[in-house]
């Protein structure tokens, strides 16, 4: 490590910002508690043999969507100011606290995508639906899912068709932006009217197959001695995260 | 067999059908099928068939007059069920037929809906499985079949029912030729009595010794396939070909 490295985080450290104020111990547990979260996290990625890169990538996702929602916080939460940005003569003021909620809760919706995309990433489909069954999710919702997997397939290979045959028959210019949004409402609605019919013909096929409003299946999951050791040994990380926090917090009071 | 050989087992008579609004799909369509027997149903697209089709399990009910009764049960409320379990109906494009998740949990949705025990129902999926020569594609995922397999699990699904008719729509419609002579076969294996809308005049020739021709609605012409589908002025007077 290079003097100038360390010259580099001293410059940082004699600042009297509000974060620089906080307790030392909290930030230490704090920073702790983080790293041993996210670590949760990647080490269950690294263990799948999940590329890394593409895990983080599609975990990405959430940020637009958290970002907009809590784009706001910072300016409205009440704190010390850190910021002032003047907008046509409107003071728009950055509080310390509200910066804080805003990253908390992008980092929060990214962890989550996170471990969420790990989920879905590491169990077959049948399997999560399987699962979600057995713990008693109200059938019509388990049922829901299971066609909206089943048909999103059919219904892409659909639109991806309706599409290739309006590409074959639209020759030379006249793009517009108008002329696109016309034939993407056209794409819509046709495909609507092809998955209205489909249901009709797959309601059908379950009444002939002895349907009679209640979907039945057999439990095939059998919970193991590793399942065990697992649920244990994740059990007991997320309590030491929680221990982490409860007593970061404390720090504060 | 409880009732006597000479019973019918599909007994259609006088069915008359019109979809509200619209001209009659069926017209006073008389037909008796014996057990045992692969007949086909040809017509041009609009002739009926599949509004016949949809009749023999009650999925479209009979109005004053007609009647459907199948292994000397009337289709009615009552008997919804068992007309259910004893007629299969496989559907053109199996990608309606298989709605499930797995390829196991379609085979088992009709013995799970007919109430039997999980061994039973066990059971019988890996005889349907065994039938249509799909062992081994039980935890598969429908959309990951070609077009071929998925036709012969939608056979499965009803045949884990184990009716005693089938009925079928055009079961070789988009079909490669491989894959449709595997079919054929298949279906000439299968015990069942069966009923086959198809336009496949080769698939009819070698599958089915009875042919019924459907046209606006009425039935025009019953009898032997080897007599109906050699005749050229009849067929080309129905819209069809000879093979």
């Amino acid at each position: 490590m290079s003097a100038r490295w360390i010259g580099f985080l001293e410059r940082y450290q004699q600042g009297t910002s509000p974060i620089h104020c906080l307790d030392p111990r909290l930030k230490l547990l704090a920073t702790l508690a983080f790293v041993l979260l996210a670590g949760l996290a990647w080490g269950a990625i690294v263990l799948a043999g999940i590329p890394w890169g593409q895990a983080l990538k599609r975990s990405a996702i959430a940020l637009p969507f958290a970002g907009m929602v809590a784009l706001s916080l910072p300016f409205t939460q009440a704190g010390q100011i850190v910021w002032t940005l003047n907008l046509w003569g409107w003071d728009l003021s950055i509080t310390d606290a509200g910066l804080l909620l805003f990253v908390a809760i992008l980092v929060k919706a990214w962890l989550s995508v996170l471990v969420s995309g790990l989920l879905v990433a590491t169990t077959r489909f049948p399997d999560l639906l399987l699962g979600l069954q057995s713990l008693r999710v109200p059938a019509a919702l388990t049922a829901t899912i299971s066609f909206m997997y089943r048909y999103l397939f059919v219904l892409v290979d659909e639109a991806l068709r309706l599409q290739t045959a309006r590409e074959a028959r639209s020759v030379g210019t006249g793009r517009t932006v108008f002329w696109r949004a016309r034939v993407l409402g056209g794409l819509i609605g046709s495909l609507f009217i092809r998955s209205y019919e489909r249901s009709e013909r797959v309601y059908m096929a379950m009444l002939d197959r002895g349907y009679a409003g209640e979907i039945r299946s057999l439990t095939r999951l059998t919970w193991q001695g590793r399942d065990s050791w697992a649920a244990l040994a994740w059990g007991l990380a997320l309590l030491g995260v929680a221990l982490v926090a409860r007593l970061s917090s404390l720090g504060v009071g | 067999m409880r009732m006597p050989p000479t019973e019918p087992i599909i007994q259609v008579e006088s069915l008359s059908f019109s979809y509200s609004g619209s001209r009659p799909a069926l017209i006073d369509l008389n037909l008796e099928v014996n057990p045992g027997e692969k007949v086909a149903l040809v017509g041009p697209n609009g002739a009926g068939k599949s509004t016949l089709l949809l009749h023999l399990n009650g999925i479209l009910r009979t109005r004053n007059g007609s009647r459907v009764q199948i292994d000397g049960l009337e289709v009615s409320d009552k008997t919804l069920r068992a007309v259910r379990a004893k007629v299969g109906l496989v559907f053109q494009d199996p990608d309606d037929q298989l709605f499930s998740p797995t390829v196991f949990e379609d085979v088992a949705f009709g013995p799970l809906h007919m109430g039997l025990p999980e061994a039973e129902v066990r059971e019988r999926v890996a005889r349907a499985m065994a039938a249509v020569g799909m062992v081994g594609y039980e935890d598969r995922m429908p959309h990951h079949l070609s077009l071929g397999e998925r036709k012969r699990v939608a056979i499965a699904t009803v045949l884990a029912m184990e009716p005693q008719v089938l009925v079928l729509d055009e079961p070789s419609a988009g079909l490669d030729p491989r894959a449709r002579r595997r079919l054929i076969h298949l279906l000439q294996g299968l015990p069942q009595t069966m009923l086959v809308a198809s336009h496949d005049m080769r698939l009819v020739w070698d599958l089915c010794p009875r042919t019924a021709i459907l046209d606006g609605g009425r039935l025009v012409a019953d009898g032997p396939t080897a007599d109906l589908l050699r005749d050229e002025g009849l067929m080309a007077a129905h819209g069809l070909e000879c093979p």
